[in-house]
C-alpha cells in the first residue's frame, strides 16, 4: 500500500491535536480502548469535550504543560493509502524538532486559527516547510465556527499566505481549506456551513495526493552503505554494494561511475534479497554487483556516468542549528551525507535568516534553533547535488565530534 | 527478470539494518520468538543476503514465556545458524538483584530491564535492534529510530537526538548504547500483512486454538501453565482463543478468536476495534507506564 507522510505544525491553541483527533475519529482509526482512555481522562480533568491531545502528547511533561515538545508519530489508514502523521511542536524553542518531523514528510498541514489570522508561528512553519521543500502544503484555517464561517476571514488568510509564498519563491502546491476540527467541518465530511467553499475536504485532498517519495524528480544516486561479501562456497567471489536508491532508477547494463574514485563500470546484477531484477525504482534498498572488480567502500556513491554530481572542497549551505553549543567560525565538525562522513571546518558565517521572512542579519555565530548561511571547508572533496536537485546528496547533518550530538542540519545551495 | 517496485516500509527497515551493521562494533538483535522480532529477522536476512545476518540474537527470558514461542525461538536461530544468547531473569532473582512481584497482578515484565542491561554490559553490545513500533503506545510514538541510552540504559525523552531525513547518527561514547527500531513506522496490520505476503512461519499460539483460561477484569488469561496468578474463585474454562501479542505470560491476555490461518488473522486485525496493547496489562498500570519503563532502560 502507498504510504504518505504528513507533518502537522501548529500549537495546541490552534487546535492541532483536535484536528488530528478528528481525523482519527472520523476515519474510525481510534480503537475502543484508546477512545475509552481519552474519554476517561477528559472526564477526570473536568472537560466537557474529548481532549485528543491525550492521544498525541505522549510524554508526561507534554501533558503537564499542555504543549507538544517532540515529534509524535500517528498512524491511520484508509482503503486507499496508509498515512503517517508526524505531529510536530510549534514553539520556537522546539524548532529543531519541527525540522526533524518535516524532513521526512511529503506533505504538511499548517494550522491557522481563523480568529487570529497569520501569526509569527505561521511564518515559521511556512518557512521551514519551504526550506525543506515539502511538496504539498495544506493551510487548514481552523476554528471557522468561532468566526461564523465568514468567508472574508478565510480569504484574508489565503491572500496573506499567497503573498508570502510569492515572496519566498515557493514552488510548492498550496491548498487552503476552511475547517472546524472541533465540529468536523470539512475535515472528513464536507460542511454545509461553508457554501462559498468549493474545494475538497482535508481528507479527500490527502487521498488525492501522490504518495511518492521525496526524491522523485532527481537523478539516480546510490550511496553505498555496506559491501556484502559472503565468502561462502556458493558465493565465493560475490561483492555486492548495498544501499538505498535515491531518485531516478537503475538498470542492469547501466554505465556507472563510482565516486570519489571516478572509476567507471557497468551494473551487472541488481538484487533485492535473493531475487534479481532488471531495473530498480527509487526508494528501493538494493544490492548491486558491477562488471569490474573495483575498490568500493562505505560512503562511496554510485551514479550513472551521464549524470555526474558536482564536486567541491568548500560549500555554501543553509544550516539549521540544533545544539545548545553555538556554531562558531573555526570549529570542526563531522558532516554526514548519506553514508559518507567527512571532517569539516566552519569557514564563515554570513548571516542569520529570520524565519518570519523579515530578512537576513549579519552574524558571527548560530544559536540553537537559528537558521543561517554558512560556508564550510571540507577535509576531502565532497560530491554533491544542491538540495533543490536531490534531498539526499544535497543535505547533511553536522556531528560534534566532542559530544557525538547531531548539532545541525545543512542544505547545500 | 522484472522491475523492482518500492515497498517503502520494507526498504526503510532494510536500510536501517545496514546502517546498524556498518556503524556499530557489536550489534545484537533482540529476538523473543514473537511476531515483531520474527519480522526483524526476515528483514535482516534480506538486508545482507547472500551473506549471513552479521549479528547474534539475544533473548531476555522471563521464565514465563509461552513454551511454543521458546521452541520456535530455538529452532529459527538454529536453522539460520545464528548464535542465540539467552539470559534469564530468574538468575537475577536468585542472586537477589531484583525482587519478584507478588499478588494478583505480579509480572516479571519490569524485571527484564535489569537482565537486559546486564547482558549489554556483559557482551559490550553497542546497538540493540528491537521490534518496537511507534503505533503501539503513545510514549513509543515519540521514539527515534536510533535511540541513544546512557550507561544506565536511561532514555532522555526531553532531549532526543534530532533525526533528519533518513540520516542516522550512531556515534556514542563508551558505555552508552543505542536502541534501534527498524520497524518504527510499521503498524500492527503492516506486520501481519507482511507475514502473510512473505509466508513467514510464526508460533502456533498466534492462531486460534482451544485453551484453558480464566476471566479477570474483562480479559482472558491463560490457565494452562500455572504461571499467571489465579485466585481460587476464578474459574477455569476452555475457550477458543489466540494471542495477538506475545510477551510475558503474566501480562499478556488472549483474545477470543476463530482465526486459524494467517489470512483470517489479517482480516481479524483489520476489523479489530481494540488496540494490540489493549491486551497488555503492563500498560494499564498508569497513563505513563511505558514512558517510566523506558526511562529506566526498558525497550
Amino acid at each position: 500500500m502507498e504510504v504518505l507522510k504528513i507533518a502537522t505544525a501548529g500549537s495546541v491553541d490552534d487546535g492541532k491535536s483536535t484536528l488530528i483527533g478528528r481525523i482519527l475519529y472520523d476515519t474510525r482509526s481510534l480503537t475502543d480502548d484508546k477512545l475509552e482512555a481519552i474519554e476517561r481522562t477528559s472526564k477526570q480533568k473536568g472537560f466537557d469535550y474529548l481532549d485528543f491531545s491525550l492521544a498525541t502528547d505522549g510524554l508526561v511533561a507534554e501533558r503537564e504543560q499542555g504543549i507538544t515538545i517532540d515529534v509524535a508519530h500517528i498512524y491511520f489508514s484508509t482503503a486507499k493509502k496508509s498515512y503517517i502523521i508526524a505531529d510536530t511542536p510549534g514553539h520556537v524553542e522546539y524548532t529543531r524538532n519541527m525540522v526533524t518531523g518535516a524532513s521526512t514528510s511529503q506533505a504538511a498541514i499548517i494550522l491557522v486559527d481563523a480568529r487570529n489570522g497569520v501569526i509569527e508561528q505561521t511564518y515559521r512553519h511556512f518557512f521551514i516547510n519551504n526550506l525543506l521543500k515539502v511538496k504539498d502544503i495544506i493551510v487548514a484555517v481552523n476554528k471557522m465556527d468561532l468566526v461564523d464561517f465568514a468567508q472574508e476571514k478565510f480569504d484574508a488568510i489565503k491572500t496573506e499566505i499567497s503573498e508570502l509564498a510569492t515572496r519566498a519563491g515557493s514552488k510548492q502546491n498550496i491548498t487552503y481549506i476552511p475547517v472546524s476540527a472541533l465540529n468536523g467541518d470539512n475535515v472528513v465530511d464536507a460542511s454545509s456551513n461553508t457554501p462559498w467553499y468549493n474545494g475538497q475536504t482535508l481528507l479527500a485532498h490527502l487521498e488525492g495526493l501522490e504518495a511518492q517519495d521525496v526524491y522523485e524528480e532527481s537523478v539516480a544516486r546510490l550511496p553505498v552503505q555496506t559491501v556484502i561479501r559472503p565468502k561462502t562456497d556458493e558465493f565465493h567471489d560475490f561483492r555486492g554494494y548495498a544501499g538505498k536508491l535515491y531518485g531516478g532508477s537503475l538498470a542492469v547494463g547501466d554505465e556507472v561511475t563510482v565516486l570519489p574514485s571516478k572509476t567507471a563500470s557497468k551494473v551487472k546484477d541488481i538484487y533485492f534479497f535473493d531475487k534479481k531484477y532488471q531495473e530498480a525504482a527509487r526508494g528501493t534498498s538494493i544490492n548491486v554487483t558491477l562488471e569490474n572488480d573495483i575498490n568500493i567502500s562505505r560512503g562511496d556513491i554510485i551514479v550513472k556516468s551521464s549524470e555526474l554530481p558536482k564536486e567541491a572542497k568548500q560549500i555554501d549551505t543553509k544550516i539549521c542549528w540544533m545544539d545548545a553549543n553555538n556554531l562558531v567560525v573555526g570549529k570542526k565538525y563531522l558532516i554526514q551525507q548519506g553514508a559518507n562522513v567527512i571532517a569539516a571546518k566552519v569557514a564563515g558565517i554570513d548571516s542569520v535568516i529570520a524565519t518570519d521572512f523579515s530578512g537576513e542579519t549579519p552574524a558571527t555565530e548560530l544559536k540553537l534553533n537559528e537558521i543561517g548561511n554558512v560556508s564550510l571547508k571540507l577535509a576531502k572533496t565532497l560530491f554533491y547535488d544542491t538540495f533543490e536537485e536531490n534531498k539526499t546528496t544535497g543535505s547533511f547533518i553536522l556531528i560534534d565530534p566532542q559530544t557525538n550530538n547531531t548539532s545541525g542540519v545543512g542544505f547545500i545551495q | 527478470m522484472n522491475d523492482l517496485r518500492v515497498n517503502t516500509l520494507e526498504s526503510e527497515a532494510i536500510y536501517i539494518m545496514r546502517e546498524v551493521a556498518a556503524q556499530f562494533e557489536k550489534p545484537v538483535l533482540l529476538f523473543s520468538g514473537g511476531k515483531d522480532s520474527i519480522t526483524l529477522v526476515r528483514l535482516a536476512q534480506k538486508a545482507f543476503w547472500p551473506a549471513k545476518i552479521p549479528f547474534p540474537f539475544l533473548h531476555v527470558d522471563t521464565g514465563h514465556n509461552f513454551p511454543e514461542t521458546i521452541e520456535f525461538r530455538d529452532r529459527l536461530a538454529e536453522e539460520l545458524g545464528i548464535e542465540l544468547i539467552v539470559r534469564n531473569v530468574q538468575d537475577n532473582i536468585d542472586a537477589g538483584k531484583v525482587i519478584e512481584e507478588t499478588g494478583k497482578y505480579a509480572s516479571r515484565n519490569m524485571l527484564q530491564t535489569e537482565t537486559l542491561l546486564d547482558a549489554i554490559e556483559e557482551f559490550g553490545f553497542d546497538a540493540c535492534i528491537g521490534g518496537a513500533r511507534r503505533d503501539e503506545e503513545k510514549a513509543r510514538a515519540k521514539e527515534r529510530i536510533f535511540s541513544v541510552r546512557s550507561d544506565f540504559g536511561e532514555w532522555d525523552e526531553k532531549n532526543q537526538r534530532p533525526e533528519l531525513f533518513d540520516l542516522l547518527n550512531g556515534k556514542i561514547e563508551l558505555g552508552q548504547n543505542v536502541r534501534v527500531f527498524p520497524i518504527s513506522n510499521w503498524t500492527e496490520l503492516d506486520v501481519w500483512s507482511y507475514i502473510e505476503k512473505e509466508d513467514i512461519e510464526i508460533p502456533s499460539i498466534y492462531f486460534a486454538h482451544k485453551r484453558n483460561v480464566f476471566l479477570r477484569d474483562g480479559m482472558i488469561w491463560s490457565a494452562q501453565d500455572d504461571i499467571v496468578y489465579r485466585e481460587e474463585d476464578e474459574e477455569v474454562v476452555e475457550m477458543e482463543v489466540r494471542f495477538r501479542t506475545v510477551g510475558d505470560m503474566s501480562c499478556t491476555a488472549a483474545v477470543p478468536s476463530d482465526a486459524a490461518t494467517i489470512t483470517k488473522v489479517v482480516d481479524e486485525i483489520r476489523k479489530s476495534t481494540i488496540s494490540e496493547r489493549g491486551a497488555r496489562i503492563d500498560d494499564k498500570r498508569s497513563e505513563a507506564a511505558m514512558e517510566k519503563r523506558k526511562q529506566q532502560g526498558y525497550f
